[in-house]
């Protein structure tokens, strides 16, 4: 097990090379650090020494993979391709463009998001599966042909809908929560509680329809047929035997989302006005703040990539005829 | 094209979409001749929501594509100007801004609610009398007829009793033509019918309204709403498409070569879209986007202004929607290529030594359709549902060419506003929902008829 989990660590290392390559070559090489700077500085004060300026003062003015003049190692480290993304592995994220320190930003924005995603993770999970059941419960009936044409309903609305109808209705109308904001000391949960439902209820339609599709599939086994000449009741037969069996797919399919509730939710946490990694991602792509973005891709391509491994230790836990080699 | 008084205007999005519509065309047509093809389409169409789901589509990939055949209309000559001289207006219209009859031309001054007469928000006037009053002001394209303002809803009521006649008629020439067409079918026509009956009575009545009426407001600079929701289908279509057609090629081809040739082959497409994938979409899709408008904001002189310029950025959109999408298809693909190349057909394929591309081409490409076709309409409508989001961040569809997503960004705070401005909101909502509702349901059923394992346990249920 430990040397399955560490020769997948190392098999991670070429992906995370590839996914700094790759977005290096986006920003810099498209976008040449002369660009950067101009749109950084703004069009009135575009000077070429304003620019030499903004580049030396960001780390900007060496060659991109090779510098020539420097002899020995820092040929190879005395360029922007090594400061700005070969740093990046010792989770050295340096400054963004504006001066911020980003592991500092990472690591205060990080909470907030957990904070939202992690509830709303567990309890859309929760709330699916309830919901899945139910409707299996009623499997060949007509109310069962009529939930699946609310859940393809449900899937149909545009998320931005799910949260403009949200505040409109709940903060709005009703009054019972504030429309966005987020205020750690006072009362937290007065804040979460929208976000969370909206969410939760999001999900509601891809969710449960991809649980019951699950639960069916468990539902036509043989041992569900054992179970019913045994004279199980249809009762104990789902929550006895279909339920478990299912929840092996439903566990080892979630398993990958974990590590990324980190990030949290971009929409979610900028209409809410939530200071989370979500926010963070939109801010930066908004004021075109690419040392941020860069920092950003690479943490959510690591926490992807545990998400893999995760998922393949989960196989391992929830199914023991699974062997890792 | 001169004495026509248009000179039409071919942007690339525009030429796309027709060379997609012929190569679609023409596959379905040469699909028609396998048997077993034709059966799992006619398992789609026996049924009335197949048939139903199928209509709604096609009304949409109609206007979208009467939305794309654009010119520009021939001024008339100024006095004194040399005859044989045409001179064409800076305004690029399209065939569907034609057929309804000048809907986007009328423009107030900002918001206006569905039906009303006066503006939504106080300005500054003069009264009969030339006093400075702050009133609500009468809009300029609603209900200029009426005598009495009180009539308005009895006018209302007239004008579409008579829309409906009209509506009615032309529905009935409509399906009386296909009925005599298509009377022994086996197929359940009549629910394609009442949809075009419906889908026709609803634009008559919407263009027949819309000369006296703004039947869902304006927005905040005055345009008409319904017309804007009515423009975002060109968008959601195009973008759903074009983007499923620059990543089907990538995704077939290396899906199938890794599946099938193995070794090294299969380990670089493996490489490939697990690096793809485990970077997050959205910052991949907002940063190559950034590039592209960073590209044309320092490069104005490559596109002349306006349409040209916004028609790259989509095109440009697409494109990347595409390539960064095509890694969960891809790995679909190769897996099931994997197993197909272990069947004896291909095993005995070799034997005999048949080439390689011969065998990918008649053995394993047909047998891999099915899932091609499932993602084609499965993706169409979450691309639809993408191009939402990504106008809301900033990185979507230019905004100077409608789309939802611009719709939904542009009023997305004017729910708080006290009366709230609801009909923008409703306009995009109405809209998309039923072209991703219709996509939807289409896609269930085409799974459930193509795909094996589904049929599998149908019969066995």
């Amino acid at each position: 097990m430990l040397a399955y989990i560490v020769r997948r660590l190392l098999y991670a290392i070429p992906i995370l090379i590839g996914v700094n390559l790759l977005t290096f070559t986006l920003f810099f090489v498209v976008n040449s650090p002369d660009d950067m700077a101009a749109s950084q500085l703004g069009d009135k004060y575009v000077t070429p020494e304003a620019i030499a300026n903004w580049k030396r003062k960001n780390g900007y003015d060496k060659p991109l993979f090779i510098n020539g003049e420097a002899g020995g190692l820092a040929a190879l480290t005395d360029t922007i391709f090594y400061t700005k993304s070969v740093r990046l592995f010792a989770f050295d994220f340096g400054r963004s463009e504006s001066g911020r320190d980003i592991t500092t930003d990472v690591s205060t924005r990080m909470w907030p998001s957990l904070a939202i995603a992690l509830p709303s993770f567990v309890l859309g999970i929760w709330v699916n599966i309830c919901v899945a059941l139910m409707v299996v419960m009623f499997r060949g009936t007509t109310l069962d042909r009529w939930a699946v044409f609310v859940f393809v309903c449900l899937m149909s609305i545009s998320y931005l809908f799910y949260i403009i109808g949200g505040q409109y209705l709940v903060a709005k109308q009703w009054m019972l929560v504030p429309v966005s904001g987020f205020d750690p000391a006072f009362e937290p949960w007065k804040f979460l509680l929208l976000p969370v439902l909206v969410s939760v209820v999001s999900g509601i339609g891809s969710g449960a329809r991809w649980y019951r599709s699950l639960f069916l599939e468990e539902a036509g086994q043989d041992y569900v047929r054992t179970a019913r000449a045994k004279g199980a009741s249809e009762i104990s037969i789902l929550f006895r035997h279909i339920l478990p069996n299912a929840m092996i797919p439903i566990l080892t399919g979630i398993v990958v989302l974990i590590p990324s509730l980190f990030m949290g939710s971009l929409l979610i946490e900028s209409f809410f006005g939530i200071p989370g990694l979500g926010s963070y991602m939109l801010d930066s792509i908004r004021s075109q703040d690419f040392a941020i973005v860069r920092s950003m891709v690479f943490i959510g391509s690591i926490l992807y990539i545990i998400g893999l491994i995760l998922t393949d230790i989960s196989y391992t836990l929830v199914d023991p005829r699974v062997r890792l080699n | 094209m001169g004495e026509l008084g248009i000179k039409p205007v071919l942007l690339w999005s525009d030429a796309l979409i027709f060379m997609l519509v012929m190569v679609l065309s023409t596959f379905f047509y040469r699909l028609r001749n396998d048997p077993q093809t034709r059966d799992r389409w006619s398992e789609v169409f026996s049924q009335r929501l197949g048939m139903v789901t199928c209509t709604v589509i096609m009304v949409y990939v109609g206007i979208a594509l009467l939305d794309s055949l654009h010119f520009r209309r021939a001024l008339a000559n100024p006095e004194g100007a040399d005859a044989m001289e045409v001179f064409y207006d800076n305004k690029v219209i399209s065939v569907l801004d034609v057929m309804l009859d000048g809907m986007g031309d009328r423009f107030e001054r900002t918001y206006s609610a569905p039906f009303a007469l006066k503006s939504f928000e106080k300005s500054d006037m003069k009264d009969a009398q030339g006093r400075a009053v702050r009133d609500f002001e009468w809009l300029e394209h609603a209900g200029r007829h009426l005598a009495n303002p009180q009539d308005k809803w009895l006018d209302l009521l007239r004008l579409s009793a008579i829309a409906l006649v009209w509506g009615l008629a032309a529905s009935g020439l409509v399906v009386g033509l296909q009925w005599v067409l298509l009377r022994g079918s086996a197929y359940p026509w009549y629910a394609s019918w009442l949809v075009q009956s419906v889908v026709i009575c609803f634009m008559v009545w919407l263009v027949y309204i819309s000369r006296y009426y703004h039947v869902l407001g304006t927005d905040q600079g005055g345009a008409n709403v319904a017309y804007q929701s009515l423009k975002g289908i060109r968008t959601g279509v195009l973008l759903g498409t074009l983007a499923t057609l620059v990543m089907l090629p990538i995704a077939v081809t290396l899906g199938v070569m890794a599946g099938y040739f193995k070794g090294w082959v299969d380990d670089v497409v493996q490489y490939l879209y697990t690096t793809l994938s485990s970077i997050p979409g959205i910052l991949l899709i907002a940063a190559s986007v950034l590039l592209f408008q960073v590209y044309i904001d320092l490069n104005p002189d490559v596109f002349s202004v306006g349409m040209e310029k916004a028609d790259a950025r989509f095109i440009a959109l697409c494109l990347i929607l595409g390539l960064t999408s095509w890694s969960s298809l891809c790995r679909l693909i190769r897996a099931e290529t994997l197993k197909i190349s272990q069947l004896g057909y291909v095993q005995a394929a070799h034997a005999f030594g048949v080439s390689h591309r011969r065998i990918l081409g008649r053995h394993i490409l047909p047998n891999v359709t099915h899932i091609i076709l499932i993602t084609f309409v499965l993706d169409f409508s979450a691309l639809v549902l993408a191009e939402a989001v990504l106008s809301y961040i900033g990185v979507g569809i230019d905004p100077s060419m409608g789309s939802w997503g611009n719709m939904i960004n542009g009023a997305r705070s004017e729910l708080s506003r006290e009366p709230a401005v609801w009909w923008t909101l409703t306009g995009a909502f109405f809209f998309m929902f039923t072209l991703v509702l219709a996509a939807n349901l289409f896609s269930d059923m085409v799974r459930d008829a193509f795909d094996p394992r589904s049929g599998a346990r149908r019969s066995g249920a």
